[in-house]
């Protein structure tokens, strides 16, 4: 038995790695200052994949993903990993997707790919956090979801079975393929990428289709096909407290512990 | 309308986060002059619409099936997705929980709505829209921090409803609205809901853990940020906080590095915690830290950089190494407690 796998990735500023320069004077993203990776949670998704396709070698796994012609370096980065081919969706008219927007964009797409049995992502992507996305794919292509998936223990035939990790513990499910499937933090790291293949990567370009390619309703897709709107933003603002400057010295330090034990809060 | 899709404990109570969405919605509701409804669907519920009626819900929509509990993602996408299209209710509120971060996206796509993850505010207002210039009334301001934390976002859905936002545990204050508040309960029958379709993905085991960790109802909280350093550097906080009868708890940077559990980590994607002091060690301060601990009684921060936003929230700051400091505190508390 052999797989098409289709790995849901995004090329994400680096949030944990944020500089002084990462706003600019109004407020707005200055996206340019922030260093682009890949989305963390993905990489998990195409070690799922991976797994997959070490198992039954003649699987094939396609990376895809909505973004800017740059995104090329975690197409590039996925192939040198392991992925098979690799497609970047990239129009204007994508230009201010919501979740809603962007999955109506990635089921399209998928559609476009053709067949597959399963579609693997991230739970969720840290430049938004919304988990969104992958629900709402599998709902458009009418696919059981499979979210929180941590590790997969079984695949034969069109039987999957993973393991969940909940909030409150670790659950395990079983399905028949397709199914959409997001990984979560505490699976399994991406093994590293192939010397050979990235070698063999370093100037792949990937496969770019626009808008018309994925064949849309073209009112669903961008700002226009996106409910939410952003009313306002605003710059952080700090409430300042007249709050007191401890010494940080013994002294100092000792005269806060009396204060807080003589105001009961504690001891 | 208002409706609220309640989750369920392990034990079947309705679980906090839904209560805590009640007292919200319920003051929503007032506000807009409409009800407040909450769905419930599960296994053997008994009369679980008392639990609900203190919080001011008007009406409970009740489920009861064995296929409906424990949760599983398509037969709840199925009974609530066609609730709302029967009742259209305004607004959907959701805990950002692994249920409803699974359950509300899927919904969302369904009916085509906006729907913002991880709000920690929730307002009411009115809405512009220049560029068709129209005015829209009555608007839910879905608030959260976003991109960096260095802004706060009020998102809108103007044109769809209904409106849906999910909102952390710990977010909103739960609130008891009147002990006799009077309510009615319609009982669904699920089996009108659910299709074979929806069995598609089956549980085959459960490992429910107890929470070992429960910062959310610690009184002390001593926290560390990337700034501590390291995970041995870590233990000086339990240190402290074992002194202190507290709980230690963690940025998502520090839990990020491995300083400490995912558990502990406080702020908009993790707990909302109000102790009555809050010792903040090596933490900046991020807007989405910052939104799970400002309501705490007392802050002190312990930071080497002067200019940490977090001090301009602190009741006391000590400019210092947390290496130095935490010792410090501790051994002073030793002399000075009664």
């Amino acid at each position: 038995m052999n797989y098409q796998i289709v790995v849901l990735i995004k090329q994400v500023p680096d949030t944990q790695n944020v500089g002084p320069d990462a706003m600019n004077a109004d407020g707005t993203v200055n996206r340019a200052a922030l260093p682009a990776i890949f989305n963390p949670e993905d990489l998990k998704a195409l070690e799922m994949a991976l797994q997959i396709k070490e198992q039954y070698p003649g699987s094939v796994i396609t990376v895809l993903t909505m973004g800017p012609e740059r995104a090329s370096a975690i197409i590039r980065d996925a192939l040198s990993r392991g992925a098979d081919r690799g497609i970047i969706i990239s129009d204007a008219r994508f230009a201010g997707s919501d979740t809603l927007a962007t999955s109506y964009a990635l089921a399209c797409a998928i559609r476009k790919i053709g067949e597959f049995d399963m579609v693997l992502g991230g739970r969720q992507a840290i430049d938004g956090d919304t988990a969104q996305v992958g629900p709402q794919v599998a709902e458009k292509l009418d696919l059981p979801q499979i979210t929180y998936a941590e590790r997969l223990l079984e695949l034969n035939g069109k039987h999957i079975v993973l393991t969940r990790r909940l909030d409150n513990g670790v659950e395990t499910v079983e399905a028949e393929l397709p199914v959409l499937v997001t990984v979560t933090a505490s699976a399994p790291d991406c093994r590293y990428p192939h010397a050979h293949l990235l070698l063999k990567n370093a100037k792949a370009q990937a496969e770019i289709w626009n808008a018309d390619a994925i064949r849309p309703e073209i009112e669903r897709l961008g700002l226009k096909g996106s409910p939410t709107k952003v009313k306002k933003i605003d710059n952080v603002v700090l409430a300042h407290k007249e709050g007191v400057q401890v010494e940080c010295s013994e002294a100092g330090i000792n005269g806060l512990v009396m204060t807080l034990v003589q105001d009961h809060i504690i001891g | 309308m208002i409706l609220i899709y309640c989750e369920l404990t392990e034990n079947g109570q309705i679980a906090d986060v839904s209560l805590e969405l009640c007292t919200k919605g319920r003051s929503l509701a007032t506000q807009l002059g409409t009800g407040l409804e909450a769905l419930v669907c599960g296994n053997q519920l008994k009369d679980i619409e008392k639990q609900l009626y203190p919080f001011g819900v008007d009406q409970v929509l009740k489920a009861d099936d064995a296929r409906l509990f424990p949760y599983r993602t398509l037969p709840h996408f199925a009974l609530l997705s066609q609730v709302v299209k029967e009742r259209k209710p305004d607004v959907v509120l959701m805990g950002a929980t692994c249920v409803g971060r699974d359950l509300a996206p899927r919904i969302a796509s369904h009916l085509r709505c906006g729907l913002t993850a991880d709000c920690t505010s929730l307002e009411i207002g009115s809405y512009e829209d220049k560029s068709k210039n129209k005015q829209y009334d009555n608007i839910l301001y879905q608030i959260r921090p976003a991109f960096g934390g260095n802004i706060i976002a009020t998102i809108v859905n103007p044109e769809t409803r209904p409106q849906m936002a999910t909102v952390r545990e710990g977010v909103m204050k739960k609130e008891i609205l009147d002990q006799n508040y009077k309510g009615s309960c319609i009982q669904l029958d699920a089996s009108k809901y659910l299709k074979k379709e929806d069995e598609a993905v089956r549980i085959i085991a459960r490992e429910i853990e107890q929470r070992k960790i429960n910062i959310k109802n610690a009184s002390i909280i001593v926290s560390g940020g990337y700034g501590v350093g390291s995970r041995e550097n870590f233990e000086m906080l339990h240190q402290l906080a074992q002194v202190l009868g507290g709980e230690v708890g963690a940025t998502r940077a520090a839990v990020d590095a491995g300083f400490a559990e995912g558990d502990r980590q406080i702020g908009q994607t993790g707990v909302t915690v109000r102790p009555k002091l809050y010792i903040a060690c090596g933490i900046s301060g991020a807007v989405q830290h910052r939104a799970g601990m400002d309501q705490s009684g007392k802050i002190i921060s312990i930071n080497t950089d002067p200019e940490a936003p977090i001090n301009a929230i602190a009741d006391y700051t000590i400019i210092g190494d947390v290496c130095k400091v935490v010792p410090q505190l501790i051994a002073c508390y030793n002399k000075n407690k009664k």
